[in-house]
């Protein structure tokens, strides 16, 4: 019984939230929502756990949907690379919806509550869906699950500022293009291969050469998961998304939304299209890594003037998805090694500081930075987990952010890439000042007269201390994340062709 | 007892210290006690270090792995034995002088304060003791932010712009150099480990030898070479302990400790000395060394000229460095200590005129001598120290700089160490000078008004250690004459 649950994990991991999603729209009222919706992030977390531990050994799992052999039937396909990314979606998703309960409470009008957290499932049903699957038009469905649940949840924020609908509204338009895209970019492929499972389009593709087809279709898939992961300069929609969604779902979309579409460009360049022809890898070398590297830094100096924390850190989620990119455009292992182990240490370390926000917005009623004067005072352990999770976000050793770094910089050294190592160091000296700018008003400044708040609850004060102390730890011992990162990128690399040109 | 253990004791003792500390907080004094009580057991089990390695025993500690391959690692050797000696050593005096101050000044936050220096304390010795470039790092990161919050410790806009530009200093120098030249390190080599010898020797091209050692030399911020040494005077706004202990002992030490660890046991002597790799740190660390002096010169502000004379006698330490030879090395560790010595005393001073008088300016100083005899004879003794006048600890210091120098055939650095040396002279002795023989300005107070005996005490102490540095020298030189300059045979076999 046991060991046939176990085979059935891969779709269980979909099910589970699908499945629930509709439950909690229909019973999940008086709080009984938040109840499923949490329990239901645990279990497809315990899922994801036993996933990953099973395919550590660099084992891959297959599992065919309906019993339909793939190329026909839908396959889900999880090896250690998308193991990873389902831990750290479905772990955020528990951690957020913890927090949720008390921030989500005080921003979203209670007659909508089951609805949101029907939402929040279905998004991450999306999400995990787009990592799981083994086939590219399921990934795109997925995709839109994700995206469509997204665009509702961030016009959630309505309560607050009306503007979180505009800011929808941009996202649903911005990301329908990019969803498009993708699409177009997939019939192309349909019709060079005929088929639509990934590693058998991979197959196809091996050896086909070059067709300006092929070429067609590689811009296409890549300008459309470029829109959704906030790529620059397709990044517009995400400040405002960032800024007006509810502070749970801040936290929650920018540790897993990006991070998943940077998955999905993962495997799409690497294991479909494999580094075939030296196209693939031009268009990586001449026009990601400027852009990249153009990323980092404007998105830092517009966060370094930000007004209001929330856009802050969203402009900062720009940047960081800047890393992201450069060390995929190094095409080496240690590149895609740092690519990956960002994705997990950028995710607990800006859904810790959004969560912080959130408290702030909670206790304060405001995210605007010269209004937070002085609330260390108020709110120290809240204040103190910005600062560590910050400090993090620069790359001070002992936190999850140096080891990124690390990986990084020594990536850019190997390849004797000079600039682009030392590009990466001095943008850190942007982000140390965007963060000290705040901590400095925090802790320095003198409250305004007569204001006193109180410290956030312990319901939103536990989850953001898991995802510092989750930061911090893994910057003290960062042997799993590494192993699985290192895991990860030989992954993707044996699946391409980039040694045997 | 196990000399593994010893190590152990002696880093996590004021670590330790720190909840203790802050559940004392509602009872100051025995918060103070124990803020001394703390200090000086760090001493006696860092000297407990010392007895087991003058004993022969050789002890490390692993803690874990941060990454694979890069571990944070603890071992003992006759520089870290050093440094950490004076860090732990200092302390104790700077505790008792800390409560005084505090109080005398009336300061606030007083237990936020004390948990951040043992802190800072707890970083110094874990650099002191590393056994890999990694683990340095990463203490050398926490001392840095474990300071910035004593840089601000008075909360006023000067405060905060100051202690802005200390952070930003020492850490973006640590980011862009420091990180990209251990990595690059890393990639080269496939070790951090400090070894004798070097680890660079036969496997990184000559050719790169002087761009790596840049990396490093402007990388360590905490060296104060120029132009990364603004962070230096900026931090003068802390409080007199803040600046006696850290910007004269803890952090700058830490510092040049750090480059020496490098030029020692990363790069080695000889291959320093052969790829030629440190000739153009020799002329750098010469112009930091004369132009802060002159800066030094025109600063009426006390903590301020203080604060380039550190500049100026750090880049000492890097000219000793730079000189790439056995003697340039022991001169710049003797410099190390000596400096350190005089330094804080003289800051101490500083300190005790401030709570005292409440001047801060040189100019106001006139005639203070006969109102504060002792602070001032100390300073006096301290500043012959610095200048390197026997029978001041500092003598030494110069002398084997000047033998360093000499060995090097370097004869413009020979001109330029005496130079330095005449400078701190002229920055230095006139303040006491002025103070004692100058008539004081507007009412004659021909009463004795000395600082309270809790400053006054650790002064007369450090002034008194000057002096019984140059009885001691010859122990210390035959103590660092046990660095290993040169490859272990086991370490070259493979």
């Amino acid at each position: 019984m046991l060991q046939a649950l176990l085979h059935q994990l891969p779709v269980l991991q979909i099910v589970l939230p699908l499945v629930a999603a509709p439950i909690v729209a229909a019973f999940g009222g008086n709080g009984r929502g938040w109840m499923i919706a949490f329990a239901t992030s645990l279990i497809a977390f315990a899922v994801a756990a036993t996933l990953f531990a099973e395919v550590l050994d660099g084992s891959v799992i297959s599992y065919h949907l309906g019993g339909w052999a793939p190329p026909i039937g839908i396959e889900y396909r999880v090896d250690i690379l998308n193991a990873f990314v389902l831990v750290i979606v479905s772990g955020v998703s528990a951690i957020c919806l913890l927090y949720a309960r008390a921030s989500i409470a005080a921003e979203v009008e209670e007659k909508n509550h089951a609805f949101f957290y029907a939402t929040f499932l279905l998004c991450m049903t999306g999400l995990l869906g787009v990592t799981i699957t083994g086939d590219a038009f399921n990934l795109f469905v997925f995709l839109e699950i994700s995206s469509l649940s997204g665009y509702a949840l961030i016009s959630a924020g309505a309560k607050r500022d009306r503007r979180a609908l505009t800011a929808a509204y941009n996202y649903l338009v911005m990301g329908t293009i990019g969803a498009t895209f993708f699409v177009i970019g997939l019939g192309l492929l349909y019709m060079l291969t005929g088929t639509l499972n990934m590693a058998d389009l991979a197959a196809r593709l091996t050896g086909y050469g070059d067709s300006r087809t092929l070429r067609m279709g590689f811009a296409f898939i890549f300008v459309g998961i470029a829109l959704k992961l906030a790529m620059f300069p397709l990044h517009l929609w995400l400040p405002n998304a960032y800024t007006f969604a509810p502070s749970a779902v801040s936290s929650f979309l920018s540790a897993t939304a990006t991070k998943v579409a940077v998955y999905a460009l993962l495997r799409i360049l690497f294991t479909v299209f494999g580094f075939d022809s030296a196209f693939e890898a031009n268009v990586l070398r001449l026009i990601v890594l400027p852009l990249a590297i153009v990323a980092i830094f404007v998105a830092s100096f517009v966060a370094i003037f930000a007004e209001d924390l929330k856009r802050m850190l969203a402009w900062s989620s720009i940047a960081q998805i800047g890393y992201m990119l450069i060390g995929i455009a190094l095409l080496s292992h240690e590149g895609l090694m740092a690519t990956v182990i960002h994705l997990f240490n950028h995710a607990v370390a800006k859904a810790a500081l959004f969560m912080v926000a959130g408290a702030f917005m909670l206790r304060a009623g405001t995210t605007s930075i010269p209004d937070l004067r002085g609330i260390a005072r108020d709110m120290p352990w809240t204040s103190a987990a910005f600062v560590l999770a910050g400090l993090s976000l620069v790359g001070v050793p002992l936190t999850v952010g140096f080891i990124s770094k690390w990986y990084l910089v020594q990536a850019a050294l190997t390849q004797n890439l000079w600039p682009v190592a030392l590009l990466v160091v001095l943008s850190s000296l942007l982000t140390l000042t965007y963060v000290w700018r705040i901590t400095e008003t925090i802790y320095m400044r003198e409250a305004p007269a007569g204001v006193r708040r109180s410290e956030a609850p312990l319901s939103m004060l536990i989850p953001t201390w898991i995802f510092t102390g989750l930061s911090l730890y893994f910057g003290i011992d960062a042997g799993l994340t590494s192993m699985a990162a290192s895991r990860a990128a030989n992954a993707l690399l044996g699946a391409s062709n980039l040694f045997w040109q | 007892m196990n000399p593994d253990f010893a190590l152990y004791l002696a880093l996590f003792a004021p670590l330790a210290a720190l909840p203790l500390i802050a559940a004392l907080a509602p009872w100051p004094n025995v918060r103070d006690a124990a803020h001394i009580g703390t200090a000086a057991l760090t001493f006696a089990l860092t000297l407990n270090l010392l007895h087991l390695m003058l004993g022969g025993a050789s002890p490390s500690l692993l803690l874990f792995e941060i990454m694979p391959g890069l571990p944070l690692a603890f071992s003992l050797e006759p520089l870290g034995m050093t440094y950490a000696l004076l860090a732990s050593g200092l302390w104790v005096v700077i505790a008792i002088y800390a409560v005084g101050y505090m109080r005398a000044n009336d300061e606030a936050h007083r237990t936020r304060f004390t948990i951040f220096f043992a802190l800072a304390i707890a970083a110094s010795l874990g650099i002191a003791f590393s056994a890999n470039l990694f683990s340095l790092f990463v203490f050398y990161e926490v001392l840095t932010l474990s300071t910035y919050p004593l840089v601000a410790h008075k909360g006023t806009p000067e405060a905060r712009a100051g202690a802005r530009t200390y952070l930003a200093m020492l850490l973006g120098t640590s980011i862009v150099f420091f990180l990209p030249a251990i990595v690059w390190t890393w990639t080269l080599t496939g070790t951090l480990a400090f070894q004798p010898g070097g680890i660079l020797g036969g496997r990184v091209d000559p050719a790169f030898a002087p761009f790596l050692l840049a990396l490093f030399a402007f990388g360590i911020g905490k060296a104060a070479l120029m132009p990364f040494h603004r962070w230096l005077p900026s931090a003068m706004v802390a409080p007199a302990p803040v600046s006696a202990l850290l910007h004269a002992v803890a952090v700058v030490k830490g510092g040049v400790f750090a480059l020496l660890k490098v030029a020692v046991y990363v790069f080695g002597v000889d291959y320093l000395s052969s790829s030629g790799a440190s000739v153009w740190l020799c002329w750098v660390a010469a112009a930091s060394l004369l132009i802060s002096a002159f800066i030094a010169l025109s600063k009426d502000d006390l903590k301020e000229r203080l604060a380039y004379s550190t500049v100026s006698q750090l880049a000492y330490v890097t000219l000793g460095v730079a000189l790439a030879n056995q003697m340039g090395i022991v001169g710049g560790a003797m410099q190390m200590v000596m400096h350190a010595m005089a330094k804080i005393t003289l800051f101490m001073c500083a300190g005790a005129i401030y709570v005292t008088a409440h001047k801060t300016r040189v100019s106001e100083m006139r005639g203070l001598g006969r109102q504060m005899p002792f602070t001032f004879a100390a300073f006096l003794i301290a500043s012959l120290s610095i200048v390197g006048l026997p029978p001041m600890g500092g003598a030494w210091a110069k002398w084997f700089l000047l033998m360093g120098a000499a060995d090097a055939h370097q004869m413009t650095m020979i001109a330029v160490l005496a130079v330095g040396s005449l400078l701190s002279l002229a920055y230095l002795v006139p303040v006491t000078a002025s103070a004692f023989f100058a008539p004081a300005r507007g009412e004659p107070s021909a009463a004795m008004k000395e600082a309270p005996l809790m400053l006054l005490l650790p002064i007369c102490l450090t002034a008194l250690g000057c002096i019984a540095l140059f009885a001691f020298a010859h122990d210390i030189y035959v103590f660092l004459l046990h660095i290993d300059f040169l490859p272990l045979p086991e370490a070259v076999a493979p």
